[in-house]
Order: C-alpha cells, then structure tokens, then sequence
C-alpha cells in the first residue's frame, strides 16, 4: 500500500475523470435533480454513502465469493443486486428521516439504483484494484477511498450545476434551450474547466 | 405491430425524446464504430429482457419487479460482455466498462417497467426492436456528428482535410455540448410545428 496513491485516487476521481463531467455516469440524476441545491445536495449525500457502502460490500463478494470459486463472470449480476438492496435500504430510511424529502424525490430515489455512478465505481474498483482476478496490496481501503472520492466528484458537480441553474432562472432565455439543453450546454462548459485538472496526475 | 415499431425511431426517441440512457450515448459516441456496437449491444439486451419480462409478467409478484427485471436484464449483459470478450476485443477494449453498465441504462428497464410488464410477448418484441433502432440511430447520429468535426473521419476514414478538426469534440465536453445542441436543435423544430 502507497500513501501517495491515495492522493492519486482523489484527484483522479474528484477532478480529472470526474464521475458527471468526464465519465458521464449518473447523468440522468445530474440533469433532473439539480435545479435547485437543497435537493441536489440531499441526493449527492445519499449518492455518496451508496458508492462508499457498496464499494465495501461488492469488494467483499469479489474477493472472498467470487474469485475463490471462479465465478468472476457473474461480476455484473450479484454486483447489481447487492446494490438493489442496499439502495432499498437507503430509501426505507429516509422516508422514515423525512417524509418531505421523500415525497420530492418521487421516482429518483429507487432510481440510484440504476445510477450509474453507484454500479460504475464497483466495477472500476474490480478492474482498477485486481490485476489478473488477485487483489493488488490494499485494493481494499483504495477501493473504498475511490467509492468516498466518486461521491464527492459528484457532490461537487451536482453543487457548482445547481447554484449555476439557480441564478439561471431570473435569465432570458430562448425557448428552444430552455431546461434540458442548457443544462447539458453548461455541463458542456464546466467539463472543459475541468479538463484544466488533466496534467495534474502525471 | 408496425407502429410498436415505428413509435421508438421518431415520435417515442429514447435519447432525445425520453432522455433515458444518455450516459452510455454520451461516453461511447466518439467514434460511429463505437456508437454502432454500444446500439447493438443495448439492442439485443432490450429484446432479450422485453420477451423474457412479458413472458414472465404473470409470475413476477408486483412487490419485488425492479429486482426481478434487474436479474433478467442483468443475465443478457453478462451474455453481451462474454460473447463481446470472445469475438470482438478491440470493441470491448474501446466500450470499457460501458458494457457492463448496459444494466443500469434506463431504456432497458423503464421499457420492461412501462411496457414489457403490460404487454403481449409479440408487442414487447416490437417495442424492444423499435426502441434499440432508435437508440442506435441517436448513438449514430451523434457520434457521426463527433466523429466528422472533432476528427475529419467517418468510420474511422478521412473524408475531409479542408478544415482543422476541432478536437474539444472528441473529448467528453464536446458530448454535452452535441447533445445540447441536438436537443436545442429538436426543440425548435417543435415549435415551428406547433405555431
């Protein structure tokens, strides 16, 4: 285990591969959720714990079920329907927390489970962190430190769009754009501040 | 049956009509190659979870569909990324982990949540097909779009030298700004429709 590939990991995964502005995983939610911050702040945390959680539990079946019995096919499958669960879990609890916040998420909250940000890290974490199906020393805590910076990659995102689409709706804007593609025009414009990130690894 | 099919081409778009599975549209599209194989790909899993979805509707009990769906869908990725391992490793090299994200693109299960469980086996067929035509001409269309002016090729050929190629197209932020564009695009051409 490196300590300084930790910093790696999180520059990588919060600026340089950014989960929205660069791999465009969880896109879907990016786009609906982030008109105004409050909610997309609710949605990046319940975002971050999922791909922090299911890092560690989707490592666990990797290592100790999948690999030992050759079963590394079935990657996608028990992968997803751990997620499913977990995901399951997620939404019991808050509408326990906050009915209110529940009542706004409507559909999105059972749709992080096919975000694909949340499956996304778990596969990366599996072709990252094990080189011919062996775990590479400390795959564990780089798995569940890249599941903690995707998160925040997101979070990040999701803030900087919805204070954006915020001030946005005091503007003038042409009908034909107006919602969707201007959304994606901004995602377009942040994506290539983020590119500036791109000498940072190397 | 026919207009099962027809309804995901134009008027029921997946990508720019319904906007579902845009994450896929956007990472692959760099090349129409890529585009071509992520629309075949996505094509066959539809199918294959449509009919096995509307086949099976009246024995998944209501409570527990999505994960059920999910399972379905999830056996014909894996079926799509071993056949892709076996015969075209270059394309899964190129697609990533894109093909194993095919699970979680919202066409495939918004068509067996909206469709596939109410439907007819035949129907579902038709709605599969039409909604991965549909899929594959949006993924056509855009990365035919990144292809020629962020790289002067089509189908990985030169057909044009006269200009320099902007190359922001070929990197993610040129995907948005495409697909905002396309999307600004449509939205006009409804309204001149409507009034």
């Amino acid at each position: 285990m490196n300590p300084g590939q930790f910093l790696v990991i999180f520059i990588s995964s919060v600026f340089i591969y950014n989960v929205i502005l660069s791999r465009f995983l969880g896109l879907c939610s990016f786009i609906a959720i982030s008109k105004e911050t409050k909610p997309a702040l609710a949605m990046s945390l319940a975002v971050m714990f999922v791909t922090t959680m299911s890092s560690i539990i989707t490592w666990m079946i990797y290592r100790f079920l999948l690999i030992p019995f050759n079963l590394t096919y079935l990657r996608t499958i028990s992968f997803i329907l751990v997620i499913a669960t977990f995901v399951q879990l997620v939404e019991m609890a808050i509408r326990k927390v906050s009915p209110p916040m529940y009542r706004f998420f409507g559909i999105y909250l059972p749709l992080i489970t096919v975000n694909c940000a949340v499956l996304g890290v778990t596969v990366l974490n599996a072709d990252m962190f094990f080189l011919k199906d062996k775990a590479v020393p400390g795959s564990f805590y780089y798995s569940v430190f890249q599941g903690v910076c995707v998160g925040l990659g997101y979070t990040l995102a999701m803030l900087l769009m919805s204070g954006i689409r915020e001030r946005l709706e005091f503007c003038n804007i042409p009908k034909a754009v107006k919602e969707f593609p201007l959304a994606f025009i901004i995602a377009s414009i942040m994506s290539m501040a983020f590119m500036g990130f791109n000498g940072f690894s190397r | 049956m026919f207009s099962e099919f027809l309804k995901g081409i134009i008027r029921e778009n997946p990508t720019f009509v319904l906007m579902l599975g845009l994450c896929p549209t956007l990472a692959v599209s760099v090349s129409v190659v890529n585009g071509i194989g992520m629309g075949i790909a996505a094509t066959f899993v539809l199918l294959g979870s449509n009919i096995i979805i509307a086949l099976l509707k009246n024995f998944i009990p209501d409570k527990v569909r999505i994960p059920c769906f999910i399972v379905v869908i999830a056996t014909f990725v894996t079926i799509v990324e071993l056949v892709m391992m076996a015969y075209s490793p270059a394309l899964n090299r190129a697609l990533g982990i894109y093909v194993p994200l095919i699970v979680v693109n919202c066409i495939v299960l918004g068509r067996a949540e909206a469709y596939a469980q109410k439907s007819r086996v035949i129907a579902s067929f038709f709605d599969g097909l039409g909604m991965g035509a549909g899929f594959t001409l949006a993924l056509i269309l855009i990365s035919a779009i990144r292809e020629f002016f962020g790289a002067g090729t089509i189908l990985g050929r030169q057909v044009i030298n006269a200009f320099q190629p902007a190359f922001i197209l070929g990197m993610p932020s040129g995907a948005l700004l495409v697909i905002g564009l396309l999307l600004g695009f449509f939205n006009l051409l409804k309204n001149r429709q409507k009034t």
